[in-house]
């Protein structure tokens, strides 16, 4: 028995009904462990807007998450276009989303601003044409 | 702790074991075992799904009955506008209300007017109040229990007023104590419910210690009753005051059509809230002002409990003035309501999915959760009284199920006993 919790998820191609499937289920999971609400509130909108992000700018990838009860780390990985500057994407209002991306309601430039917002780390390295990785990190100060 | 009441129940006698209900409860709370369906009680938020959806209606809800109003001295029915959407051919609501003081009330209150005044009191909270968006109304209990066990994160966005029922039996009671000069006691409230969710509320109220409302006759029971009374009114006593911005609560979107805010949406049917609560706890509707949730589709005229389908109750909902006389209301709003109607206590979470109180052990639980669940044929088929493979694998390491309670589990074991017993011979 270790005293960490390893979760892998798929987050299929550029499907949009799935969208927040694999927030919602880590959701669901952190609530069954106990962890404060405030906590898994924090996780799932992080979580929420990687996931849209890897949906729409990088058609699909995968996503891990580590558990122990100090701490949730979630790393999204993708094999995406990349992003070009990072410091420009993590700026409030930034967005590169197509107009018909807009049109479905995202594209607000806010995903990465609200993941800096409600974890406690982000860090996120990118390669053009190679993928993105996104990695969260949110404390459990009990 | 005490026994939490829920008006939701299952009649053993007329369960046949189907399974129709476990997929359909919005929070996994039914399961069938030993061929019987079995409420777990923490997790049930009396929204009546199940009712609707058992065909041997073995579901039921409690609600009192009528007898028991003839236990108090002075009898006061708190008619839901709902119920005036049950009729055919839009009768004079004096007519309605005039019957039902016939088969044994003894004053009617029209929750529609208690409504007008939770409405004037919502919009002066949220201007004064900076709640955080889309502020969410606390009217359907079954809405407010699933907040309350499943997103806790939002208990905080819910309006934390009474609702009309509750302010209308305060102000029934005061008016009838002034009338008759009896003692609270003996006078008896009594709501007229198109749901289970309302007669649990009185029960285990929201927001407050006790409910003032003595019992619940549901709409199903009345309607009956005063139908062929209606018939014979010819000079109804002029009972109506409620004017449409009360009578429209019944519906969805009622709610909001009385307040101003611009940006209200109205939800309706418990699935399609637990869709919008979970984009509301992604923060993806902040741009939302105000958010009308009911667990029944069309609203509360869609409630388990009444008569009328629910898609045609609602248009009729739009007509139920139109014969009607309107007295003056006896009741008005003044700001001295601003506080009487705030919640006196909080709400608090109830983490009724937790796998253990250590969060060390709920981790090895959740681990051998997800081992058993990796195991199991993820079809859902339900067979095993679970209405999920994750549930069954939930089940089992809470110690409630085992493994070869899945019939294809079962028959892999039972296989492979045999193939052992074939070898030996
Ligand atoms: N996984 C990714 N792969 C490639 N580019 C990405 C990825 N995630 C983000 N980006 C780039 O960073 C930009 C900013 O992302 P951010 O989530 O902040 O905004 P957005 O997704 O465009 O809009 P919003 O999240 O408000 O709907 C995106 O427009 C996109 O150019
Ligand atoms: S009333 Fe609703 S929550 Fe309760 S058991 Fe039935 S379906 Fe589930
Ligand atoms: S919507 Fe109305 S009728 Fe339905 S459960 Fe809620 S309060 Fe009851
Ligand atoms: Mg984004």
């Amino acid at each position: 028995m270790s005293n960490r919790l390893l979760l892998h998820y798929n987050i299929d191609s550029a499907d949009l009904h799935a969208a927040g499937e694999v927030s919602s289920t880590v959701k669901k999971i952190l609530k069954q462990l106990g962890v404060a609400p405030e906590i898994v509130r924090r996780v799932a909108i992080s979580m929420y807007e990687a996931e849209i992000n890897s949906i729409i700018h990088a058609g699909g990838g995968f996503v891990d998450v580590e558990i122990t009860t100090q701490k949730i780390f979630v790393r999204f990985t993708d094999n995406g276009p990349g992003i070009e500057d990072i410091s420009l994407a993590m700026q409030e209002g930034y967005s590169t989303a197509s107009q018909q991306v807009r049109e479905m309601g995202f594209g607000a430039g806010m995903g990465i601003p609200n993941m800096k917002r409600y974890s406690d780390d982000l860090k996120i390295s990118s390669a053009v044409g190679e993928g993105t990785v996104v990695e969260i990190t949110v404390f459990i100060n009990n | 702790m005490k026994q939490y009441f829920h008006s939701v129940t299952l009649d053993k006698e007329k369960c046949k074991g189907c399974t129709n209900c476990i997929k359909r409860c919005p929070t996994e709370a039914i399961r069938v075992r030993d061929g019987k369906a079995k409420i777990i009680k923490e997790r049930c938020i009396d929204c009546g799904e199940c009712i609707r959806v058992c065909p041997y209606h073995a579901k039921k809800a409690i609600t009192d009955s009528f007898d028991k109003i003839f236990e108090y001295k002075y009898k006061v029915a708190l008619v839901a506008p709902s119920f005036y959407a049950q009729f055919k051919d839009k009768p004079d609501v004096n007519v309605i209300l005039t019957a039902i003081c016939k088969v044994g009330f003894d004053y009617v209150f029209e929750v529609a007017s208690s409504a007008e005044l939770v409405t004037e009191v919502t919009k002066n909270f949220i201007q004064k109040n900076n709640l955080p968006k889309p502020v969410i109304s606390s009217a359907c209990p079954a809405v407010v229990r699933l907040i309350q066990v499943r997103f806790p994160n939002l208990i905080a966005n819910l309006v934390p007023l009474l609702a009309p029922i509750e302010l209308g039996a305060r102000l029934a009671k005061e008016r009838a104590v002034s009338k008759t000069g009896l003692s609270p006691e003996e006078i008896g409230v009594f709501f007229i419910t198109p749901c289970a969710a309302k007669a649990t509320y009185i029960h285990e109220p929201l927001g407050i210690e006790k409910s003032l409302v003595d019992g619940c006759i549901s709409i199903k029971d009345l309607y009956l009753r005063i139908l062929p009374v209606m018939k014979q009114i010819k000079k109804p006593k002029m009972l109506a005051t409620a004017s449409t911005d009360g009578i429209f609560w019944a519906k969805s979107g009622g709610e909001s059509f009385g307040l101003s805010n611009e940006n209200n949406i109205a939800v309706d049917g418990i699935w399609n809230v637990i869709k919008v609560l979970e984009e509301v706890e992604n923060q993806t509707v902040e741009d939302i002002d105000f958010l009308e949730a009911a667990a029944c589709v069309g609203g509360c005229v869609g409630g388990p409990l009444t008569v009328t389908n629910c898609f045609v109750a609602k248009s009729r909902i739009n007509h139920v003035l139109e014969n009607t006389k309107l007295s003056p209301s006896l009741y008005t709003y003044s700001s001295d309501l601003d506080e009487a109607v705030r919640w006196e206590k909080t709400i608090d979470f109830e983490p009724i999915m937790k796998l253990d109180s250590d969060m060390a052990v709920a981790m090895q639980k959740l681990e051998q959760l997800e081992k058993i669940n990796d195991n199991l044929p993820k079809l859902d088929c339900g067979s095993c009284g679970a209405p999920s493979c994750r549930a069954l694998a939930e089940d089992i390491v809470r110690g409630f199920a085992k493994e070869s309670d899945c019939i294809f589990r079962l028959r892999e074991k039972v296989k492979k006993l045999s193939v052992e017993k074939g070898d030996a011979q």
